[in-house]
């Protein structure tokens, strides 16, 4: 087990800067993911980590030892990726020992340390079975006992989910969280997907264009995106966004736009207080709002056009326009509301999020 | 298949099949009773009354004693089994490890270096002779099997290399990181990973270049010259082809004896060759 240390590391190729200093401290048994959209550049910081891909510039290190110039296998790490690359000429019980054999550990521990794994991962009665003879979710579990059985400093994870169906991931989801408790190996893990980032990390490291956009434990990102960019990321539904100019009113401040008028929040004041007359973002999770029923002040509420509801059961998402910006606001199943219809929506004033208009980044209290 | 009626399955199923059919396998049939025809029946004028083109009534095995008593057929076979086996596996070794490396290793200029192995292949055999029967006398080694062994590798390593290329391509590089990851070095992980998973595609080159080589005229026609050292084809057509005299029985036999080793190969590993071809290799 080990820390992993990412200092300033790029990668460019030809014609492409894929990663453009990255800089990150994993601790010894963390759990980090990686996320962002395609081509972000996680995939490439995760490859060159695991010494598939060079490094062009910066430092990694596992332990306290600089890896840049060690090949993968010296490197003590484990990788999954996407297609579980399982060996398909080999059975289940060979493509576990692969590792192992090339190791030169001997018969007798190979064969403990297979079973052990398999035993765990719940497959060893396909142990004889060949890689085309197992479904998805088994081929997995293969893939993670290659990883497992070697006991490796760190376990590098390349989206291994994506290639299962979505019953399936959540339920991988799961096992993989109680195989990192279990075995506290130091894990990076990559992924496009924010609710995996979300429930599998310790800490989730947000990445777009090659850079870090934000790295923080996962409510922290979701409660205090660092721009408008991780706002906008992490949840689900999606933040929602309105471009507001900022003015002052007697002692207070408003966000407006053509369809808004509201108050900025106490908290906010100060901070937002050089942003008078230039435009910014407020942003406010469908979860912050709700139907206003006279309680609330007046300057925490605007108002919107209803175009579609959506019944999921425990809420109602109300797809709105207000203005020029669509909203979703999620809402107590009992409302009910047509399409067309005008409503007033308040918003919870405390978790109320702006950002530059300018640079995006959030402006905070 | 054809929806609909059951004429409208003979007219666009059946039928085109059969005429295909037959237009493709009448040459083999012809060859095959022509061997086993007797003299009297093949040099009767069409004109007679029992003038039987399709069918003999009167089947003999003369041609093929007449083949191996009277020829070196015997010698021509093993003279043409030993050339295309053996330069086969040099075409093989050198077109799995060329293939790889153009599939595999980033190095600079490996895709035109790619194009100008290919580019070799089209390269008419018609034209290479002169030079290379050059190459041949000043080695010495001319009329002797090595003169085709390693003349036959110029043709086949481009072959077998563009094959191999494609095939290792359509094979998931993640194998590959996986097993280096697993603690293989880049060779291990060729020879365990890499080489074992592109054996549909190693069998159909082997497959191909041994046909190729089994089948080569021109090479053989000019290399080679004492009887004893011919190949089947070019044995065949020079000692069964006197003047304008063509002992048409022998030479169907011999040309029958002859395709036989090529037609069991195929059979053989006909699975294997079909999805090497295709190049399916499922994780």
């Amino acid at each position: 087990m080990a820390t992993v240390s990412i200092r300033g590391v790029h990668k460019r190729y030809d014609d492409f800067h894929a990663v453009k200093g990255v800089s990150l401290e994993i601790k010894d048994k963390e759990f980090v993911v990686l996320v962002g959209p395609s081509g972000c550049g996680k995939t490439t910081t995760l490859r060159m980590v695991a010494g598939l891909e060079t490094i062009t510039e910066g430092t990694i290190l596992i332990g306290d030892t600089v890896v840049n110039e060690l090949p993968p296998m010296d490197r003590d790490i484990a990788m999954v990726f996407q297609n579980y690359a399982l060996y398909p000429h080999m059975s289940v019980y060979d493509n576990m020992a692969f590792g192992l054999k090339m190791r030169k550990f001997d018969k007798a521990e190979i064969k403990r340390r297979v079973s052990e794994a398999a035993d765990i991962l719940g497959i060893k009665d396909h142990l004889h079975r060949k890689p085309r003879q197992l479904s998805g979710g088994q081929r997995q579990r293969v893939a993670l006992g290659r990883a497992i059985v070697r006991n490796p400093q760190v376990f590098l994870f390349d989206e291994p989910l994506s290639n299962l169906d979505a019953k399936l991931r959540v339920q991988m989801r799961v096992e993989l969280k109680k195989l990192h408790q279990r075995l506290g190996t130091t894990a990076v893990y990559v992924t496009h997907d924010q609710v995996e980032a979300m429930t599998l990390g310790d800490r989730v490291v947000v990445m777009k264009d090659g850079l870090i956009q934000q790295v923080g434990e996962p409510l922290e990102l979701y409660n205090h995106p660092a721009n408008k960019y991780v706002g906008g990321f992490i949840g689900s539904p999606a933040m929602n966004f309105a471009d507001v100019t900022i003015a002052q009113n007697g002692s207070g401040l408003v966000a407006s736009n053509s369809a808004m008028n509201i108050g900025v929040p106490e908290h906010l004041a100060a901070p937002l207080g050089p942003h008078v007359g230039r435009p910014a973002t407020f942003g406010i999770r469908p979860e912050d709002l709700r139907l206003a029923d006279g309680s609330e002040p007046a300057h925490h509420t605007f108002e919107a056009v209803v175009e579609v509801a959506e019944q999921l059961g425990s809420e109602i998402l109300l797809d709105v326009s207000c203005g020029p910006s669509s909203m979703v606001a999620s809402v107590d199943p009992t409302v009910r509301v047509k399409p067309g219809e005008k409503i007033r929506l308040a918003f919870n004033p405390h978790r109320a999020h702006f950002f530059d208009g300018k640079t995006e980044m959030a402006v905070r209290g | 298949m054809i929806e609909g009626a059951i004429w409208r399955r003979w007219v666009f199923f059946y039928i085109p099949l059969a005429l295909f059919l037959i237009f493709l396998l009448f040459p083999f049939y012809w060859m095959l009773i022509t061997t086993f025809r007797p003299d009297g029946e093949l040099y009767r004028p069409w004109r007679a009354a029992n003038y039987t083109p399709f069918w003999t009534w009167n089947p003999t095995l003369d041609h093929i004693k007449y083949l191996f008593r009277e020829t070196m057929f015997a010698t021509w076979l093993w003279n043409t089994m030993f050339i295309a086996t053996a330069s086969t596996i040099i075409s093989l070794i050198c077109g799995v490890l060329a293939g790889y490396a153009l599939a595999r290793l980033n190095f600079p200029f490996a895709g035109s270096l790619g194009t100008g192995i290919f580019i070799t292949y089209l390269v008419p055999q018609t034209l290479l002779f002169i030079p290379l029967s050059e190459i041949i006398r000043n080695y010495k080694l001319g009329d002797t099997p090595w003169s085709l062994i390693l003349t036959y590798p110029t043709f086949l390593i481009p072959f077998c290399t563009w094959l191999m290329m494609g095939y290792f391509k359509a094979v998931p590089k993640e194998l590959e990181e996986c097993a280096r990851i697993d603690g293989a070095s880049r060779w291990q992980a060729m020879l365990y990973i890499i080489i074992p998973v592109a054996i549909p595609g190693i069998l159909s080159a082997g497959i191909f270049a041994f046909t190729l080589s089994w089948n080569e005229f021109i090479y053989a026609l000019v290399f080679l010259s004492s009887p004893e050292q011919k190949t089947v084809p070019v044995g065949v057509v020079s000692e069964l082809i006197r003047g304008d005299v063509f002992f048409w029985g022998p030479l169907m036999a011999g040309a029958l004896l002859g395709s036989i080793p090529v037609a069991i190969a195929y059979s053989f590993f006909v699975e294997h060759y079909v999805s090497g071809l295709t190049g399916s290799v499922k994780g």
